[in-house]
């Protein structure tokens, strides 16, 4: 089967997330970058579906050319091929980004045929808009669900199915969507493996393929990011071992969940 | 007039429901227009009632095949259509999976911009152009952005407004709106659900006990399990808990993970990286638990004890049971 994962670069962050001075980007100078977390199971998950059923995982990213690590990296954990759809760096907003990856697609699928299956990430770690995998599915005519945390393929049933389970509060729900179709994954649907040696080897040679895009912005634009007030508590603290267990119990009584 | 989507499951109101007609109340106030809500799916009375009791007018249902249960691109047309006929000033659902969803399905049928996330909005005057605080890093950071569009279609972000009725509950009008959908959009309805625990889960729990990495392995989080279940709470934990694959991500709290809402969360062994810390700010209170008094969650905790939970937790368990016998 031939699968498309879209993917993100975004920092890494750990505690503290910083801005740069002009309020228009994060400040990444002492941080490292990823793939946006549902993402990378994405592409983990595409991964296994290929290995089981056969086929194909391209991995297509927009960004700065350095977004190209992202997709050596989706490489070094087994996707064959790599697309850039080259920007400024600037914020797309999520209608031009959602345009300019439903054009990509067309093409690739113009020169090599269909996808069966496009796999996005439920949202993006660091903007978030929630939306670019709906309007490309739409956009696309293909059938899409968000918060996947299982994917079966089912090349039997009616012409072909994805059967998609999504989380709720105790237990799931099954969708059953003809393929080709969308999905949106969250993290959790699997636990993305480290890249090999030779995987690492293998990407070094992956060819990417460079696409412009000439998708108009749309209508919502980035003014500045500042961080939020941050509401100072005063810690009390009720002991320095084993023993503070009694001042422990005494606060969960007054909360009255003992 | 303002128009919320609300969101239920087969009949049952969401809370981001509830935020959502909460905050569109006030912006509704702001843009001097009436609320209105849109129940799609569903014309239960409990619904409507509740809606009142919240300041809605008017609410208009959509009940049909297609709709019998949840599916995003049934309810994203229903959605987009009625917004097609009603015409509102804007539209707003809460930032739950769900709400997100439908609303950007509404976004692509009508190709318009949608906003997720907001936490503060200022209606655009004659102008058109509004401008709004957005969640980016599931609200570690916020966004200033603005926003030109004919007809803005918003969500709220989750639980960074608490649902309160309004001071005089309205009685809605009723319309029953007649919608024709495609039946191809049930391609994406749910086919079948699955129970796998009942009674108390992660995101109801009154109190969660949170292991991190400081936990150690797998089998150390079994004094976590019981003074949970002294507690009638839930054991969750951090996403280095999870990437080691010592639980479930089913138990995970964080961005990519649960958001918690607890009376009392007790964080062991978690020092509180933003991805975690998103998940869990929303507890009412947060206990924690750690050798490292300068960790992001002992500074944020109400209290703390600094200390290895190792030794911590089973002492509060006996605690516990010695003042109960």
């Amino acid at each position: 089967m031939r699968i498309l994962c879209c993917v993100k670069r975004v920092p890494a962050p750990g505690a503290r997330i910083n801005v740069t001075a002009d309020g228009l980007a994060v400040d990444a100078t002492h941080l490292g970058f990823a793939t946006s977390p549902h993402e990378e199971c994405g592409v983990e998950e595409a991964v296994q579906l290929v290995e089981r059923h056969g086929g194909e995982v391209t991995v297509l990213t927009l960004g700065l050319p350095e977004a190209a690590e992202q997709l050596r990296y989706a490489a070094s954990v087994g996707a064959h091929r790599g697309v850039l759809v080259a920007t400024d760096g600037s914020a797309w907003d999520p209608q031009r980004t959602a345009a300019a990856l439903t054009d990509a697609i067309r093409g690739l699928e113009a020169s090599e045929g269909p996808f069966d299956l496009l796999v996005f990430g439920n949202e993006s770690a660091d903007s978030g808009g929630f939306q670019v995998g709906v309007r490309v599915a739409y956009a696309l005519g293909r059938p899409i669900v968000n918060g996947v945390k299982g994917i079966e393929v089912d090349f039997e049933a009616g012409g072909g199915v994805v059967r998609a389970r999504r989380e709720i509060d105790g237990g799931f729900e099954v969708y059953e969507l003809p393929m080709p179709a969308a999905v949106g994954v969250k993290e959790g649907i699997n636990l993305p493996r480290y890249p090999t040696m030779r995987g690492r080897l293998a990407s070094k040679k992956l060819e990417i393929a460079e696409l412009a895009s000439d998708a108009e912005p749309g209508g919502q634009s980035l003014v500045r990011l500042h961080r939020p007030r941050e509401t100072v508590t005063e810690t009390e603290i009720l002991g320095n071992g084993p023993e503070a267990a009694a001042a422990v119990v005494d606060v969960l009584e007054e909360l009255g969940v003992v | 007039m303002l128009l919320v989507v609300l969101e239920h499951d087969r009949g049952a109101m969401d809370e981001a429901a509830r935020e959502a007609l909460t905050f569109g109340r006030s912006l509704a106030a702001q843009m001097g227009m009436p609320l209105h809500a849109a129940l799609i799916g569903d014309d239960d009375t409990d619904q409507v009632v509740e809606a009142g009791a919240f300041g809605a007018e008017a609410v208009y249902t959509v009940v049909n095949d297609a709709l019998a249960d949840f599916g995003p691109e049934a309810w994203g047309e229903a959605t987009a259509e009625l917004i097609r006929r009603l015409e509102p000033g804007a539209a707003l659902a809460g930032g739950s999976e769900r709400g997100n969803e439908v609303m950007a399905q509404a976004a692509a049928r009508l190709d318009l911009p949608m906003v997720a996330n907001c936490v503060d909005v200022q209606a655009g005057g004659e102008t058109g152009e509004w401008t709004m605080t957005r969640q980016q890093w599931g609200g570690s950071l916020l966004e200033d952005a603005r926003l030109v569009s004919e007809r803005p279609l918003l969500t709220t972000g989750l639980h960074t407004v608490a649902a309160e009725r309004a001071e005089t509950a309205a009685s809605p009008s009723v319309e029953a709106v007649e919608i024709d959908l495609d039946p191809l959009l049930t391609r994406t309805m749910v086919k079948d659900r699955v129970v796998l625990e009942a009674g108390v889960t992660l995101s109801t729990a009154p109190v969660v006990i949170g292991g991190g990495r400081g936990v150690g392995t797998a089998e150390a989080f079994a004094p976590l399990e019981e003074l949970a279940a002294m507690l009638g709470g839930r054991v969750g934990c951090s996403r280095a808990v999870t990437n080691n694959g010592w639980r479930p991500h089913s138990d995970q709290i964080g961005q990519t993970g649960t958001r918690i809402t607890p009376e009392v969360y007790i964080a062991s062994g978690i020092s509180g990286a933003i991805q975690h810390w998103v998940g869990a700010k929303a507890s009412k209170r947060i206990l924690a638990i750690n050798t490292d008094p300068e960790a992001n969650m002992v500074v944020r905790a109400d209290w703390a004890v600094i200390a290895d939970l190792h030794e911590v937790i089973p002492a509060i368990a006996e605690e516990i049971k010695r003042r109960r016998a």
